[in-house]
């Protein structure tokens, strides 16, 4: 990069960059191409070592460890069905209950339930919900939902024990707490999500609705929610996806009972909470069958990651178009 | 009633004026649409009200446990053990810190060397958006597979629980969040800024370090304190790398405690002790979490 | 060569600071200029007018390799600068854009200080001498001087959008590029503001060359030496622009030689 023009006058400042801003420029160039591979080589080698570090256990035991339901290390029978069920079960219904609150939140905050300034500070209050550390709201689920639920789990298990979502009686950890907490912790990112995707819906539609002769539930749930309805999916596999990969709460409240119940009362398991209570004392056998679980883990994960970041971007680039 | 406002067929509503009744315009509270109208109101005051109510309760319980203990010994006294009174938990404050400015120290540089080639160097290069998305992906990521993923590759390798696996693996949470947040932070430098900088012949690096970097800063340093407050109460990522101890840390090398494995470790405790014990340190630990929140709203927005 | 061209260079290219020969200009593959040959002479001022879309800031930007950054951008041809081929393959597009200074349609100063704006370009190559001297002396000459002296210190973007526009003309000029490209630097100008700045460009001229773009024929007859009229054609499916005429802007403004270029001055189209 030698080169230089040659002007005829030189009253003008101008000069090439020195040979040093070139250097600079170019390694400033790599490093900053060494950055974004990073992240890439980081996601290979992230999926390397947990697959390599679970391979054996794959070998041993292949698929089957899917459907068996025992953990037994004595007897190198690694089945974490519970675990996998637990994990789904408790991530739907904190997706049922968060969710339905979230959306309802996003709704309020933007629907002109509220004066402006009021609005506001009830978003700040939902945004520092989401910065409450996974801990804490597992102590709080502890000394605070589990001794508040307790009555009321009680007195359904006595009226309504024929219903199988109550046929056991609570007696500490479980999994309703585990999911009231867990609605609680996912409920911030679906509320921040469906704002979003709620305030992308043009004002002129809204307008249109009215001018219709809408009310104002009218228009909220038959204009605006359809149009958000793409933002609002991604907002729901999200949470979901931040539901499924929650584990200190979940460790703290759920029981961690190797067991398939649909009751809400009984203690579960979940594959983040096996983890986190197996992993450190775990020996080698045993270590290798939890890092099979927790590619399963993390194949869950993505799959709902992926869909929820696609469907943001594809429903972004629609509204982008309309 | 002149005419009956049915929302499912809202043609019918449109007066004719053929039957010669004028419409009548006013309010009827007790139209079914109107009723709906009140119910569904009522019913999204009480939902947000519920959603807000588990915050209060959370603060609450924080100032009124934690806040009891809240004092000089919490700040300067090791963890007790069993049956021992009194104690603090000052060396999970310690490690706590230690452990995010390592994490710190690891992710800012990489994230933001890859948010500089993903946003202003090569924007649209394959690189790029393989690397975009998979950084979107990572942060929806589980957080306790950033510790088995350092137990494998860092703590095998030492040999040894750290506080230094700790903190790597905290930067495997960092590095995507920063990544995205600062590359959104330069697109939002107006485009004929930089114009204005190639055009009087800046290099690639000139341009961004002295007008994107400079423009971008007070959004870029927001994400970076975000983030730091997110992974300073990350505790699944450091159950298996940093460990605990219960002694101060001397070496990056040795396992360290931290907040938020004191607070679980102490949870499940018997003694009553240690639960006050853990409540304070949910205090420090949302104080530290929540005062980074607050310095980042203070950094606020570019002036653009 | 082409019909587009009824020029005759009179100066040829001995006074040329700029020569242009663009065959062809391709936006991926939309061809967006074709044949258009200008040469851009030294202490002169030229004005390209024509109508919206016919490639007049296409054509502009090429000069100083701007359009590098847009991705699909072919230009097949060669422009010259001072006999050199900027398109070479050896050519840096910093170096020539350090040489070749550019003015945006829209005011774009940077968000750091007023002085610090117009040292940038003086730091970017290196100026060892007396730096607030030349600060002071290319906002004096975009006669901006008087109304910032005592602000030196505020931030660039605090100006109103006339003030910023002359601030972007002072940034140009501290390093006294030999060429100035100018893009309808007037369009977000009040009339006053505008005065100003066209007093401006006719001062530099002594020491600049300097190729204007505007949509604002009034000015181009107010301060070009020489104008070039483009066009654009529709003729073969695309929306083609194209020089149809350049000379003396008296000529052009009072007897064209190209119908096209009568039509339009007389306002029969725009
Ligand atoms: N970045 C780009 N990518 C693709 N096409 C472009 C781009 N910039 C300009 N064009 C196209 O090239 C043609 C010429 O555009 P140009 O901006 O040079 O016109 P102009 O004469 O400056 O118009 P105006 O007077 O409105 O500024 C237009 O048809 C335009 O759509
Ligand atoms: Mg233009």
């Amino acid at each position: 990069m030698a080169f230089q023009l040659v002007l005829p006058d030189s009253k003008s400042v101008s000069q090439a960059p020195s040979p040093l801003a070139y250097a600079v420029d170019r390694t400033f160039f790599y490093a900053a191409a060494a950055g974004a591979l990073a992240i890439i080589l980081l996601v290979i080698y992230i999926l390397w070592e947990i697959g390599g570090q679970a391979l054996p256990a794959i070998g041993r035991s292949g698929a089957s460890v899917l459907v068996n339901t025992q953990w037994d290390v004595q007897n190198s029978s690694f089945g974490i069905l519970p675990q996998i069920w637990g994990t789904l079960y408790s991530s739907l219904m904190a997706l049922l209950i968060g969710g339905f609150i979230g959306v309802s939140i996003a709704i309020f905050l933007t629907q002109d339930f509220l004066p402006h300034s009021l609005a506001t500070v009830f978003r700040t209050l939902i945004e520092m919900l989401a910065a409450i550390p996974s801990v804490v709201f597992g102590l709080w689920g502890i000394f605070v939902v589990i001794p508040f639920v307790r009555p009321a789990a009680d007195w359904l298990h006595d009226a309504a024990g024929f219903i199988p979502f109550f046929s056991t009686s609570l007696s500490g950890p479980g999994m309703l707490p585990a999911v009231i907490v867990l609605s609680i912790m996912i409920l911030p990112t679906v509320a921040a999500i469906s704002q979003d995707a709620i305030g992308l819906v043009p004002y002129k539609i809204k307008e249109a609705a009215y001018g219709l002769g809408a009310t104002r539930w009218e228009a909220i749930l038959k204009v605006i929610l359809p149009t958000a309805s793409g933002g609002i999916s991604s907002a729901l596999v999200l949470g979901f996806g931040r539901a499924l990969g929650e584990t200190m709460a979940l460790a703290m409240l759920i029981g961690n009972a190797n067991q398939i119940s649909l009751s809400l009362f009984s203690p579960a398991t979940t594959l983040a909470a096996l983890l986190a209570s197996n992993f450190p004392e775990a020996g080698a056998i045993e270590r290798q069958a939890l890092m099979y679980a927790a590619l399963v883990l993390l194949a869950i994960t993505l799959v709902v990651n992926v869909a929820g970041t696609l469907i943001l971007l594809w429903t972004s680039r629609k509204m982008a178009k309309a | 009633m002149a005419f009956e406002a049915s929302p499912a067929t809202p043609a019918m509503a449109i007066p004719s004026g053929s039957d010669g009744k004028p419409p009548s315009l006013g309010y009827n509270s007790f139209e079914p649409r109107a009723l709906w109208n009140l119910i569904l109101t009522l019913g999204l005051w009480a939902v947000a009200a519920l959603g807000a109510t588990p915050l209060l309760s959370v603060l609450y319980m924080l100032i009124v446990k934690g806040g009891a203990r809240l004092n000089g010994e919490l700040f300067t006294e090791l963890p007790p053990a069993g049956f021992e009174m009194g104690g603090g938990i000052g060396n999970a404050i310690q490690g706590t810190l230690v452990t995010v400015a390592i994490a710190s120290l690891i992710s800012i540089p990489i994230a933001l060397f890859a948010a500089i080639y993903l946003a202003e160097l090569r924007p649209l290069s394959r690189i790029s958006s393989v690397a975009r998305f998979l950084a979107k992906v990572l942060t929806g990521f589980p957080s306790i597979l950033a510790g088995v993923f350092v137990y494998a590759a860092v703590v095998l390798l030492m040999g040894s629980y750290s506080a230094l696996a700790g903190g790597v693996a905290l930067a495997v949470l960092m590095l995507p969040t920063i990544t995205l947040t600062a590359e959104g932070a330069m697109h939002m430098v107006p485009q004929r800024m930089k114009d204005a900088a190639i055009g009087m012949g800046c290099t690639n690096t000139q341009v961004v370090w002295s007008v994107t970097l400079p423009t971008a800063l007070p959004s870029i340093v927001t994400g970076i304190i975000l983030a730091v407050a997110r992974v300073a109460g990350e505790s699944a990522p450091l159950l298996f790398t940093a460990l605990f101890s219960n002694y101060w840390l001397r070496n990056i090398t040795e396992p360290t405690a931290s907040l938020s494995i004191l607070i679980y470790n102490f949870s499940s405790m018997p003694f009553d002790n240690q639960i006050e014990l853990a409540w304070a340190a949910s205090l420090v630990l949302v104080m530290i979490v929540l005062g980074f929140n607050i310095l980042s709203r203070f950094i606020g927005r570019p002036q653009v | 060569m082409t019909n587009a061209s009824v020029l005759e260079k009179p100066t040829a290219t001995a006074g040329a600071a700029i020569d242009c020969n663009i065959d062809k200009i391709y936006y991926g593959k939309f061809l967006a200029v074709r044949d258009s040959n200008i040469a851009i002479e030294k202490g002169k001022i030229t004005g390209f007018i024509g109508p919206s879309g016919c490639g007049k800031s296409t054509v502009l930007r090429s000069l100083n390799r701007m359009n590098d950054l847009i991705k699909g951008f072919k230009l097949e041809g060669n422009v010259h600068f001072h006999g050199q081929e900027i398109y070479d393959k050896g050519v840096d597009p910093v170096v020539v854009r350090r040489h070749i200074g550019m003015v945006f349609q829209q005011p774009n100063p940077f968000s750091m200080s007023i002085f610090d704006n117009v040292a940038f370009g003086l730091k970017l190559n290196r100026f060892k001498g007396d730096v607030e001297e030349r600060v002071q002396h290319a906002l004096t000459r975009a006669a901006l001087w008087d109304e910032v002296k005592d602000k030196l210190k505020a931030s660039g973007l605090s100006l109103s959008g006339g003030q910023q526009q002359r601030l972007c003309i002072a940034r140009a000029v501290a390093t006294q590029p030999s060429v100035l490209l100018m893009d309808e630097p007037c369009s977000a100008l009040d009339p006053i503001a505008t005065r100003r700045v066209e007093e401006l460009m006719l001062e530099l001229k002594n020491d600049y060359t300097i190729a204007l773009v505007t949509h604002n024929m009034q000015q181009a007859r107010r301060v070009a030496d020489i104008t070039a009229f483009f066009s654009v054609d529709i003729s073969q499916g695309g929306r083609t622009g194209h020089l149809v005429e350049v000379g003396p802007t008296d000529q052009i403004f009072d007897a064209p030689q190209e119908k096209l270029t009568k039509q339009y001055i007389g306002g029969e189209f725009s």
